[in-house]
């Protein structure tokens, strides 16, 4: 039941990304392809530097990566960050889908 | 397999489940009315469950620990908010310290079940959703161990079919 420190604070970061539907359209856009941050700001009714604050946000979180290309900085996916959240359900999963086996036996005792 | 679809849905941290068993609708409730029958399949056999307070009515608590195989306990609590049997049941579930006492920090999961009669069988529908990852990652803990414990039975069984072939 022990939870790594670390880790916890890592995983707390996801979430705190995850609660946001901007973050989340960003999300979805850095993971099919590259975009530039003023590319992003210009996609939604909130300043540059707003924008700027939602993807450090996700880049804290592990969920994206921001890169510098001359003047500009390169948003893209981190399929990683993405991936340790959506294995956690998995194996959420695994657990419900054995008590479901459990009860069956039970079951077929009458 | 009694599982008929589970959908996971990660952005709002929750998890549905749809499985059908060859029982009548107050069979199936059984298995969450009576603690001794819940003991039976709610912790994987390498983590049983025993319920030391099952008080099955709405606003009613239940409090019970999970014995872990070098002995160690895990408790946790729930708190039903919805018993109408034999249909549907709803409740928090937490995690607690040693003295019983729920440790908030950890966040709850709230369950929602719903049984439904199909012909001569029970469909049944769970529906869990979860506050935060971290406390998702403390239900998952005991969930691998159980895996690995599956995987060896399938492994034990695999080989006393060659036994016995």
């Amino acid at each position: 039941m022990v939870v790594d420190q670390l880790r916890e604070t890592e995983l707390d970061r996801l979430f705190q990304a995850f609660a946001d539907s901007t973050r989340r359209d960003i999300v979805r856009r850095v993971t099919v392809g590259e975009y530039t941050v003023s590319g992003l700001a210009g996609l939604y009714a909130m300043s540059f530097a707003a924008v700027q604050k939602h993807v450090a946000v996700l880049e804290r979180a592990s969920l994206v990566t921001k890169e510098k290309r001359g003047r500009e900085q390169i948003v893209r996916g981190n399929h990683e960050g993405l991936q340790k959240a959506r294995r956690l359900l998995d194996e959420y999963e695994a657990i419900w889908q054995q008590r479901v086996g459990r009860i069956a036996d039970i079951l077929a005792e009458g | 397999m009694p599982v008929i679809s589970s959908t996971k849905n990660l952005e709002a941290l929750s998890f549905t489940l749809i499985a059908e068993f060859d029982a009548d609708i107050q069979r199936v409730w059984q298995i969450w009315e009576d603690p001794r029958q819940l003991e039976r399949w709610w912790g994987p056999p390498t983590w049983p469950a025993t319920f030391e307070e099952f008080d099955f009515r709405a606003e009613g608590k239940a409090s019970y620990y999970m014995s872990g195989p070098e002995g160690e306990k895990a408790r946790g609590w729930w708190r039903f908010t919805t018993i109408d049997g034999p249909k549907r049941l709803a409740f928090d579930d937490g995690f607690a310290d040693d003295n019983g006492q729920p440790v908030d920090a950890l966040g709850t999961t709230h369950a929602t079940v719903n049984l439904e009669g199909v012909g001569d069988r029970t469909r049944m529908t769970i529906v869990s959703s979860f506050e935060s990852e971290e406390q998702m990652e403390q239900m998952v803990q005991m969930g691998m161990e159980e895996g690995m414990r599956e995987a060896v039975g399938q492994i034990d069984a695999l080989l006393s079919e060659h036994a016995k072939a």
